[in-house]
């Protein structure tokens, strides 16, 4: 890969990694979502391992291999094996606010993430700090769909979108973290999507359904 | 002005005239075969076009100017939008009109004439088409014009042509993020925009949700033709303008000879395109109604993410 298309490469990830969370807010089945989220984190080890590939870091490029692996396989698949025991009218998200409105809200978090970074990417101007705007832009339409939505399993959805901005983040201001953090990281997000797991599971078998408004009460049981 | 721009943007017109009808009828053909069906044929709206053209025009009752008026405004706006936007070459004698104000203007001009039309039928179809479209056009002007705008902000200016050809001497920009988002966005717009599926399907006549065809009900014979003549035309010119900003292959400039070699080009882009819409169109259903703003404020926000990565990411 030679200097000059390093740039174009990582602002076609990136463009991706934007892409598909903003696909995450704009479709209504939870099945698409999750395949959009499978999509999103082969857009992070793809930005991971190009700037692996332009630092000649192997150990960057392995955390690529290892994000590939958890990211687009296995917290997927988890999502996917949860909403499997979903009845049929579960499967729309039943946001709190119109879709409509969510992608608007979306443009909006965008662009306040690109001010925001300004200042951050006038640190160190560089193609992987320029990318930076993208990933915390992620960052807030994950927290923004972990809070209009109503399903357990679309909140799972927007918490993934949170933390794949994060990792981006991560790995876009400081060029790679130790592989120990990294390493931790990844297996609490493991634990916490599989306690979710069970927690809707849980859910479903108590209310006969993952809406969250039902838990509003407290119950003498 | 030159010789060989004068002859490029003649040929252009005469090409969209006379092809517009063709592309319609390739696009129902590619949906019959894939629907198993045997289908009219590719000249089969020619066909209907030469028997409406001899039809006389009838008028309802009532009908003021604004009815007779349509059909030569919408054929004037799309035959004026075939000569300036930039399909064969980059060096038309209209070049400072291929501005993508006046552009995106004519169009919405061609639109807002027929929803007059169609107001002054009096029907209740006639407004009812007439309210949708306006709803539609609504959110998809604003989506147009921003889409472009990322693509004419690292060019540094509005016309079609200097977008063109900066694109043609820089083939890498069609593959950056900016480029892309706005590909997308243009193209949900231009399905919009020309009434096909998911937002309107251009196959029923007898549907609560059309949009396009409520309209035009009220017309018959000549004006009838000429409003799909005009559409058609529409419809060429806008997968042709998609083809000439992502795709600019083959666009010729002053010289004479690269001018077949554009002519050729531009026909196959612009079947492809076609070939792939009808073939898409024949997986898809049509959205309901209420469902279509979401398709257009996603649109929107991809046109906007565009500029935003225009500005933020080169």
């Amino acid at each position: 890969m030679t200097d000059i298309s390093y740039p174009q490469y990582l602002d076609l990830a990136a463009g991706l990694f934007l892409l598909t969370a903003v696909g995450v807010l704009w479709r209504h089945q939870l099945a698409p979502m999750i395949r959009l989220l499978g999509i999103q984190g082969v857009a992070l080890a793809a930005i991971v391992a190009i700037l692996g590939i332009h630092q000649h870091s192997l150990e960057l490029i392995l955390v690529a291999v290892g994000l590939a692996v958890l990211r687009a396989g296995v917290l997927p698949l988890l999502a996917w094996r949860a909403l499997g025991e979903a009845p049929a009218q579960a499967r729309e998200t039943r946001p709190v606010i119109n879709t409509a409105a969510s992608l608007l809200a979306a443009a909006a978090l965008t662009l306040l993430a690109y001010a925001v970074t300004r200042p951050l990417v006038a640190l160190a101007p560089s193609p992987a700090t320029a990318v930076l705007p993208v990933a915390v832009a992620v960052v807030l339409i994950g927290f923004f769909t972990l809070v209009t939505r109503r399903r357990a399993l679309s909140q799972v959805v927007g918490f993934l979108l949170l933390d794949n901005g994060i990792t981006a983040i991560a790995f876009l201001a400081t060029s790679g973290l130790p592989l120990i953090v990294e390493l931790g990281v990844s297996f609490d997000l493991l634990l916490v999507v599989l306690v979710l797991q069970v927690l809707t599971g849980r859910l479903r078998t108590t209310f006969g359904s993952t809406d969250l408004d039902e838990l509003q009460e407290l119950h003498d049981q | 002005m030159t010789i060989g721009g004068l002859l490029a943007t003649a040929g252009q017109v005469l090409l969209v005239m006379a092809g517009a009808p063709v592309l319609v009828g390739l696009m129902r053909q590619v949906r019959a075969r894939l629907e198993g069906r045997a289908g009219a044929g590719i000249a089969q709206p020619w066909r209907d076009l030469r028997k409406l053209l001899r039809r006389q025009p009838t008028t309802p009752t009532g009908t003021g100017w604004a009815f007779r008026l349509a059909p030569l405004l919408l054929i004037g706006t799309s035959l004026v939008l075939a000569a300036v936007v930039p399909l064969l070459t980059t060096a038309s004698p209209l070049d400072p009109v291929a501005d993508l104000f006046a552009v995106v203007g004519i169009l919405a001009l061609g639109t807002v004439t027929l929803a007059l039309a169609a107001l002054d039928t009096g029907t209740a179809f006639g407004g009812m088409g007439a309210s949708r479209e306006m709803t539609i056009l609504a959110l998809v002007e604003p989506t147009i014009l921003v889409a472009v705008f990322s693509l004419s902000a690292r060019v540094g200016s509005t016309n079609l042509a200097a977008i063109v050809t900066a694109t043609l001497h820089d083939p890498l920009r069609v593959a950056s993020p900016a480029s892309l988002l706005a590909a997308a966005a243009l193209l949900v717009v231009v399905v919009a925009e020309t009434g096909r599926l998911p937002v309107d399907n251009p196959a029923t006549h007898l549907e609560l949700t059309m949009i396009h065809e409520a309209m035009i009900l009220e017309y018959a014979g000549t004006d009838l033709a000429l409003i799909e003549w005009a559409s058609a035309m529409r419809l060429t010119v806008l997968l042709g303008l998609l083809a000439s900003l992502f795709l600019p292959w083959g666009i010729a400039g002053t010289s004479l000879t690269a001018l077949p070699l554009a002519l050729l080009a531009f026909v196959v882009k612009v079947t492809l395109l076609a070939v792939g819409l009808g073939t898409v169109e024949v997986f898809i259903a049509k959205l309901r109604l209420f469902r279509v703003p979401e398709l257009l404020a996603g649109s929107f926000v991809l046109a906007l993410l565009a500029v935003a990565s225009s500005f933020f990411l080169a």
